[in-house]
């Protein structure tokens, strides 16, 4: 039977009962082989429950530093009987199966292609322990001592991860190590050497490992967010936590110890977003980290914002849709709720980052781009970059940048005459200036409504001032162009007819694809689209090959409609791709999805041009 | 709504209080609600009760939901900021706002549509929170701007102006207040200004979550025979529980009252709200006696007005979230960005 050899470029799968401590342990694992300086790619697949049902996690070690799922799992480590078979289903040829042997495996259960590792996990801990909680989380450290074992992964680094985890709770440190070692010494003793293996490399570099909701909410905080209004909603709701946890100490005032900024935990989305909606009206930063259901709720408010010109940042972690979706599973699925959120001809400002990096580089640009702009800007990240951690470039900040306030009418400016039309245009970019309440005693004051206005604030249901406001945020819409990142190019290292648009998570699994499909011959130019609105090098990108697949996680192709309605594209020249089953894009699927229909494309009937 | 405008001229005699302001300075544009509208008169009491009170103008935020009521902030404080935001919402924008600057005064006006029907949920939830605000919801059992449809505060078995009965039970918005941890409960009636402008200055210095009911008849839709939100009804049915004088934290209190007529209410900021009984055995300082009061009275069909309830240690969501002294709005990159050094610290922490 073949068996699978590979080094530091493998894909091990951990089916786990949710609620039984294992996270923990996988986690180790992943971090251990990561201290080793090879890259690992960790994915949680949980289910929406707290404890008994099946979750898996996935780690992917990958020394090339692909951190896009790849497909396929070489060896599973199943620990869960309600998914037995449908885990050892999973497993490639010649991979392998390791389990819990302390009851005997029919053979009609195995597989006769795979190899098969048992190690009586309960009768070992069931010896060695008298406590059932002890049992069962000793069982996930003796498994993790076997892997250590069998894959190579240095001990030293999985005590000294111990030494982290415990630091002071000597007692808790020893039994773990004790407990790593009984595995590993089984495993020396009596299980068969495999033919996957982790060798130091260093090729983590100084890159750092962390969620994407971290990320954002360490964005909002270094990018000047004073109110944050959340309502709890996986999978955004770690956002709100992780701001909530770093502020304690990065937000508290040196003298007094009180608070630089206020969080409010709101009774449901649509008094989260009126919080942020009143806050920014006020001259503060302000955030709500929300998924799909929320954004639905929020709409009104989002039209009130847009109108009303108040800044606003929403960070959409988004999830299966649509009406209450897959909770806890991954999607790109709400560009077209978000690029026109509400009633009324509304169109708003999305970003899409790629990894935990850029959410916090979004999430603090974000807050720039909302006060300039003066209306609501989204934070497209999903569940698939927000919950899981993620080896990424180290956060960035330059300490010379001050925050970009926007157009702020001061109270010496009013003082000085300036004309204040609180929705004016009058630099030619659409954006009026604001003041805050309170600023002048007598002057800048004003009435804020939806559109029932003119150009300084009075109520008016008149039809030339209505047409005005709108052609002045057309306007404002085409400044924000300017200011939105630019997509990025990764050019094929040949003339390409063919290109790929992706964007948001779909990004570290495109890499990888278009480097295998450059393997076989295939060279495709690539455009990660970062934000909406849609600069010109989208269109000409487009109209410069002949055609472009769009990748996107989603059913419905979102992104494409989003193109075709608003980058001025020649909706021929667009192939959309979805993947849309609530788990990450994969590599693989990119890569048979492009060779099929660049195969499909490249071939030329006979009878082409001829009436049958 | 009249047509005419009000002259920008004022007289030269006209008395200015402390800060400069004659009482014309706190008006606001003409109003466009029916003439004889109940919420025009408490527009009016709120431009006299912040006149007293020596409040610029401008230090005032004015936030209002959607319907008629919602559309008064534009009728007075017109040098100040309001925002008209969306259907039963303002409680949470004026959430936010206060949350931004908490120097300025925040005014929440709503109506009975606006706070007891869509708007039902945020209405307990910002009080619950103890924002610091006086909300003020001009209550007259109806959809005026829809025309003439029963809201959630009209008396079952009242009747509409087409004759039809209300079979919905009322919500009373002063008990809910109660229950919902409210710190100032006031209620009151738009014709009787002697009452209404103290409770509102009284509601102004109040340092935490502050409600004042006002029942505010309908002209156009709500003021029939039949209806028990009519002036004539509520003039007839108005069970007063207390006369207040408010003296602000510098004002001597002069006014000399025999023993037993009186009780000083001091509140945090050193203000005094002086009640002259009316029922010798209502308690103001009780929330769960003036539940008792109010439920028996209701169900004599009597309408409980006064102060009814003020907490005089209340504190507001800012000292509950421990937020320093500072407006949040002022603060800079200096104070908000943790800065390079502290990144790279954090970024330690994720190898």
């Amino acid at each position: 039977m073949q068996k699978i050899e590979a080094v530091n470029d493998f894909v091990i799968k951990f089916a786990n009962i949710n609620g039984s401590g294992s996270a923990s342990a996988n986690e180790l694992v992943a971090r251990a082989i990561l201290r080793m300086g090879v890259p690992v790619s960790p994915r949680n697949i949980f289910p929406s429950n707290i404890q008994g049902l099946p979750t898996w996690f996935e780690v992917r070690v990958t020394e090339h530093g692909y951190l896009g799922r790849r497909g396929g799992v070489d060896m599973m480590i199943a620990m869960n009987p309600q998914t037995w078979d449908q885990d050892v289903r999973e497993i490639e040829p010649g991979g392998y199966l390791f389990y819990d042997s302390s009851r005997p495996l029919p053979r009609s259960r195995s597989r006769d292609d795979i190899h098969v590792i048992g190690m009586p996990l309960t009768e070992i801990c069931n010896s060695n322990y008298s406590d059932a909680r002890q049992r069962q989380l000793f069982k996930n450290i003796l498994y993790v001592g076997a892997l250590a074992q069998l894959l190579d992964i240095d001990a030293r680094e999985i005590e000294k991860l111990f030494g982290q985890q415990f630091k002071g709770k000597e007692k808790l440190l020893d039994s773990n190590i004790q407990a790593l070692n009984v595995g590993r010494e089984y495993a020396r003793e009596h299980l068969k050497p495999i033919g996957l293996h982790v060798e130091r490399r260093d090729k983590v570099g100084d890159h750092i490992f962390v969620d994407g909701n971290t990320a954002a909410a360490l964005g909002c905080i270094y990018g000047g967010a004073t109110v944050c209004a959340w309502y709890p909603i996986t999978p955004s709701s770690s956002v709100a936590e992780a701001f909530v946890s770093y502020t304690q100490k990065l937000r508290a005032d040196p003298e007094t110890g009180k608070q630089r900024c206020a969080v409010v935990q709101t009774e449901d989305e649509l008094a989260s977003i009126g919080v942020v909606v009143g806050a920014g009206w006020n001259g503060a930063r302000a955030f709500t980290a929300t998924s799909g259901p929320g954004i639905s709720l929020m709409s009104e408010f989002i039209g009130l914002a847009f109108f009303a010109e108040i800044p606003a940042v929403l960070i959409n972690v988004q999830r299966g849709g649509p009406s209450t979706g897959m909770p806890t599973r991954t999607q790109q699925s709400d560009i077209l709720a978000c690029a026109y959120a509400s009633h009324g001809d509304t169109r708003h400002v999305l970003l899409f980052p790629e990894d935990p990096f850029e959410c916090f580089e979004m999430s603090a640009q974000a807050l720039d781009l909302a006060e300039r702009l003066q209306t609501p800007v989204f934070v497209m990240t999903d569940l698939d970059i927000g919950m899981n951690q993620r080896l990424c470039r180290p956060f960035a900040w330059d300490d010379s940048v001050e925050y970009d306030r926007g157009k702020v009418m001061t109270h010496d400016a009013l003082d000085a005459g300036a004309d204040f039309g609180r929705y004016l245009d009058v630099d030619g970019d659409g954006i009026p200036y604001r003041t805050y309440p309170g600023t002048h005693p007598t002057k800048g004051g004003y009435f804020t409504r939806g559109t029932t206005k003119n150009a300084y604030a009075g109520y008016s249901e008149a039809g030339p001032d209505y047409v005005y406001n709108m052609q002045r945020l057309l306007r404002k819409f085409e400044t924000a162009k300017s200011l939105v990142p630019l997509p990025v190019l990764t050019a094929a290292r040949f003339p390409a007819r063919f290109a790929v648009i992706y964007y948001g998570s779909t990004s570290p699994a495109m890499h990888e694809a278009l480097d295998a499909l450059a393997g076989h011959g295939i060279y495709l130019n690539a455009l990660r689209v970062r934000a909406f609105p849609f600069q010109n090098e989208i269109a000409d990108f487009v109209a410069s090959h002949s055609k472009v697949f769009v990748f996107e996680q989603n059913f419905d192709g979102q992104l494409t409609t989003l193109l075709i309605n608003e980058a001025g594209v020649n909706p021929a020249s667009l192939l959309t791709v979805v993947h849309y089953d609530g788990t990450p894009i994969t590599a693989r699927f990119i890569t048979r999805e492009i060779t099929d229909r660049v195969a499909h494309l490249n071939v030329h009937p006979l009878k082409e041009n001829r009436v049958a | 709504m009249t047509y005419l405008a009000k002259p920008r001229l004022h007289h030269p005699t006209l008395a200015k209080n402390r800060v400069g302001y004659t009482r014309r300075d706190y008006e606001g544009k003409i109003s466009t609600l029916c003439a004889g509208c109940g919420h025009d008169s408490i527009s009016a009491a709120i431009i006299q009760a912040c006149w007293e009170l020596d409040i610029e103008p401008h230090r005032v935020a004015k936030l209002s939901g959607i319907g008629c009521s919602s559309k008064t902030p534009d009728y007075f404080l017109g040098n100040s900021h309001g925002f008209n935001t969306v259907h039963g919402r303002m409680p949470s924008v004026l959430t936010g706002a206060n949350l931004a600057n908490r120097e300025l005064i925040y005014l929440g006006v709503s109506g009975d549509g606006d706070s007891a029907s869509i708007g039902l949920g945020q209405f307990a939830h910002v009080l619950r929170r103890g924002v610091n605000m006086t909300y003020i919801v001009e209550n007259n059992g109806v959809y005026g701007l829809t025309k003439g449809q029963f809201s959630a505060t009209a008396d079952k078995g009242s009747k509409s102006k087409r004759g039809r009965a209300n079979t919905d039970a009322p919500i009373d918005l002063a008990s809910l207040a109660l229950v919902m941890g409210a710190t100032f409960v006031g209620r009151s009636f738009s014709g009787d200004k002697a009452q209404l402008v103290p409770l509102i200055r009284a509601a102004i210095a109040h340092p935490g979550a502050a409600v004042i009911d006002v029942v505010s008849p309908c002209i156009a839709f709500n003021n029939h025979s039949g209806s028990t939100k009519s002036y004539d009804y509520v003039r007839e049915h108005n069970e007063a529980v207390n006369r207040l004088d408010f003296f602000p934290q510098r004002e001597e209190i002069t006014a000399e009252y025999g023993e037993g007529e009186v009780t000083d209410v001091r509140q945090h900021d050193g203000s005094v709200i002086r009640l002259r009984k009316l029922h010798a055995d209502y308690d103001p300082t009780s929330r769960v006696s003036a539940m008792a009061y109010i439920q028996e009275h209701a169900a004599r069909g009597e309408v409980v007005t006064g102060l009814l309830y003020v907490d005089n240690e209340a504190a507001d969501l800012h000292k509950q979230l421990n937020t320093i002294d500072r407006a949040l709005n002022t603060l800079g990159a200096a104070e908000l960005c943790p800065g390079a050094a502290a990144l790279e610290k954090i970024n330690a922490s994720l190898r």
